[in-house]
């Protein structure tokens, strides 16, 4: 049986295409400002790529904030549920994720069949999500995708002491002016991120083995930052963004949902 | 013609509620008499939610609620606007949205209502926040008009003696402050007569409350936060009883006819704190939609929860007692117990707990409480943050999945 899972993010939409509890394709695009075509549009993208009919597949459950604006799904359902699912997939053994999204983190904790036993979300606030980093990248003009590797050679990690987006975004701001390097102060980032969600972690009674999810996961300044502040390590899958997606597909084959 | 407007006005707001006729009579008329108390030479006291309200009634002060003031503004949808109006007057956004909408809606008489009527006199009970000082300080400032502050001390663990002396004591100052208010004897008699109409409205609010123990439940918490209007203004006279006793027998009715409060109730949760006023019916739509019915509330029966420790023929000395022990002036353990024993009564499938920035002493407890029901009746717990009225502080989406992911869950472990 052929199934897809469908997760709008704010920021990207991930597609994932299953077969018999394989992964035969999965993609990311931008969500940009229509969600309902974004999940149109990777969801025919992976289709052409896969060199598959539509007809052939059985079964589409979509995920995410956009979630309820896929008509062609056959079910919406959580990305807290999904991505226990997709680590559970991945790796039965994990029992916590923390997703780290555009805009939201997410710590849940699950049980042996990967079923979610807590969650937690963050507040009404993008500080320790994905957007975060973006602002931040464009503060220091370094491109995202360099921030895992720069954070690295910190010598002395600066301190982000604000709470919100705005505020830490000219707290860097002065930073950069006293001429603090931009290694320290992209570690020092890290550890507000790692700081913020860690918090919620730890109250959502988060242990290992855990898997870190979502896009922020390819950052590897981020995984070593919450790695420290948790005491133990993350698996980070390299699936780790279409999580998600994947654990939407599985889920779809699955016949739990 | 003012007399014209203001029915109009009042009549306004209440057409929105739902269509119950006998509480919408109820509350205009109540209201109206407060608004034209000076026509009546009736006095006016604004006194908070949980205060000692019968010894008002005994002499025939008109009691006003800024609380239930500010849930009408709330369900108007008027708070935020109210709230950044006290901002702009110094007040900070930290402060409880029900003081900030009051303080600025008396200055603009805005509302929807057009205001709460002025006070003669001011009646502060610290036992369910420590805002409520400031705020009746302030109150009483703009005003000019006397305050009575009845403290009534935290009880962690238990009611001590000393406290029990301290509170009973208050309750002499409060009747001597009302004689000076009223420039009249307080009637100890009208006082067991209205003691005994509290209690027997109590006690019906508790028994309308305690048919959610069906299934399917005939009534719901969001049902209730709209009938709770009178047990909080109108304790102790006789209307209470009759239109509990009547809302006692609708209730009994569809029970007999299976009705329940959510067609095809398949779960049954609890929810605690106050309710998002601007957000009820969305909310009640929410779990609707999952075949949840949200059954009982710690909110709704903070109104009845101390009943247990009223004697009606010693009215004034108990009273002391039971206003001093409600739900929010007691200790964390004490709390959970409540909720505990709430879980088990109306056999629930998991708690809603709004966490109301407004409402610290609400709000305070509830991570140790979600975790001691976990631990103990293994039922999952959702925490939704939001405020009670200032919409600003309410973020559908997040919500909206939290919601949903949760329902996912108690469907999961059903």
């Amino acid at each position: 049986m052929i199934t897809a899972g469908i997760d709008i993010g704010s920021i990207t939409a991930k597609a994932a295409v299953m077969q018999d509890g394989k992964i035969l394709g999965t993609r990311v695009i931008f969500t940009g400002y229509n969600a309902e075509a974004a999940g149109r549009k990777v969801f025919d993208e992976i289709l052409e790529e896969l060199a598959i009919v539509p007809d052939s597949i059985k079964r589409i459950i979509s995920t995410g904030y956009g979630r309820n604006s896929i008509k062609f799904a056959d079910k919406s359902i959580t990305e807290i549920m999904c991505h226990a699912a997709g680590a559970f997939y991945l790796n039965p053994r994990i029992r916590s994720i923390i997703d780290i999204g555009g805009q939201d983190s997410k710590a849940i904790s699950m049980d042996e069949n990967g079923k979610v036993k807590h969650f937690a979300m963050n507040d009404k606030c993008a500080a320790g999500t994905g957007r975060f980093l973006e602002v931040m990248a464009r503060a220091l003009e370094v491109n995202l995708d360099e921030f895992g590797t720069m954070s690295l050679k910190a010598d002395r990690p600066s301190k982000i002491s604000s709470l919100c987006t705005v505020f830490a975004e000219s707290e860097v701001i002065s930073l950069i002016s006293k001429g603090e390097s931009r290694e320290n102060i992209i570690a020092g980032i890290h550890d507000s991120i790692a700081s913020r969600i860690s918090a919620m972690a730890i109250r959502t009674g988060l242990t290992a083995p855990a898997m870190l999810t979502g896009g922020v996961a390819k950052n590897i300044g981020v995984v070593k930052a919450l790695e420290k502040k948790m005491g133990f390590g993350f698996e980070v899958s390299p699936y780790a963004q279409v999580n998600g997606a994947i654990g939407a597909a599985w889920l779809a084959a699955s016949g739990r949902v | 013609m003012l007399f014209i407007f203001l029915i109009a006005r009042i009549r306004k707001f209440l057409l929105k509620m739902k269509k119950d006729r006998k509480l919408r009579d109820i509350m205009t008329v109540y209201y109206m008499e407060a608004k034209t108390a000076p026509v009546s030479r009736r006095k006016v006291a604004w006194i908070t939610s949980g205060g000692p309200v019968e010894p008002l009634i005994a002499m025939d002060v008109i009691p006003v609620y800024p609380e239930n003031h500010g849930a009408m503004i709330g369900a108007s949808k008027m708070g935020g606007d109210l709230c950044e109006k006290a901002e702009a007057m110094g007040y900070s956004s930290d402060l409880c949205s029900y003081a900030r909408s009051d303080i600025s809606c008396s200055t603009v008489n805005g509302g929807p209502i057009g205001g709460l009527p002025r006070p003669d006199m001011l009646i502060c009970c610290n036992n369910i926040c420590g805002t409520v000082l400031k705020w009746y300080e302030v109150q009483a400032r703009y005003y000019r008009v006397p305050l009575f502050i009845l403290d009534t001390p935290f009880c962690h663990t238990a009611y001590t003696e000393e406290a029990a002396r301290y509170v009973r004591d208050q309750f002499d100052e409060y009747i001597q402050f009302l004689e000076t208010a009223c420039g009249k004897k307080f009637d100890y008699d009208r006082l067991k007569e209205v003691g005994r109409l509290s209690v027997q409205g109590q006690r019906l609010w508790q028994s309308v409350l305690d048919t959610a123990m069906s299934k399917p439940s005939p009534i719901s918490a969001f049902d209730a936060f709209y009938h709770l209007a009178l047990i909080v203004t109108l304790r102790g006279t006789p209307e209470v009883i009759e239109y509990y006793s009547a809302l006692l027998d609708k209730m009994r009715k569809r029970i007999e006819q299976g009705i329940g409060a959510v067609p095809n109730e398949k779960y049954r949760l609890l929810w605690d704190n106050i309710p998002i006023w601007y957000r009820v019916r969305w909310l009640s739509r929410k779990f609707a939609s999952h075949d949840a019915c949200l059954v009982a509330d710690t909110y709704t029966s903070a109104w009845c929860g101390s009943m247990k420790y009223i004697d009606e023929n010693r009215f004034l000395d108990s009273m002391a007692e039971a206003y001093t022990r409600i739900y929010l002036n007691i200790g964390v353990d004490e709390m959970a117990r409540t909720v505990l024993q709430m879980v088990d009564k109306y056999e629930v499938d998991g708690i809603v707990m709004h966490s109301n920035r407004s409402c610290k002493p609400y709000s305070l407890g509830q991570y140790d409480i979600q975790k001691i029901v976990e631990k103990e009746r293994g039922i999952p717990c959702l925490v939704i943050e939001a405020d009670m009225v200032d919409d600003r502080s309410f973020s559908e989406s997040q919500i909206s999945t939290r919601i949903d992911a949760f329902m996912e869950m108690v469907k999961e472990r059903k």
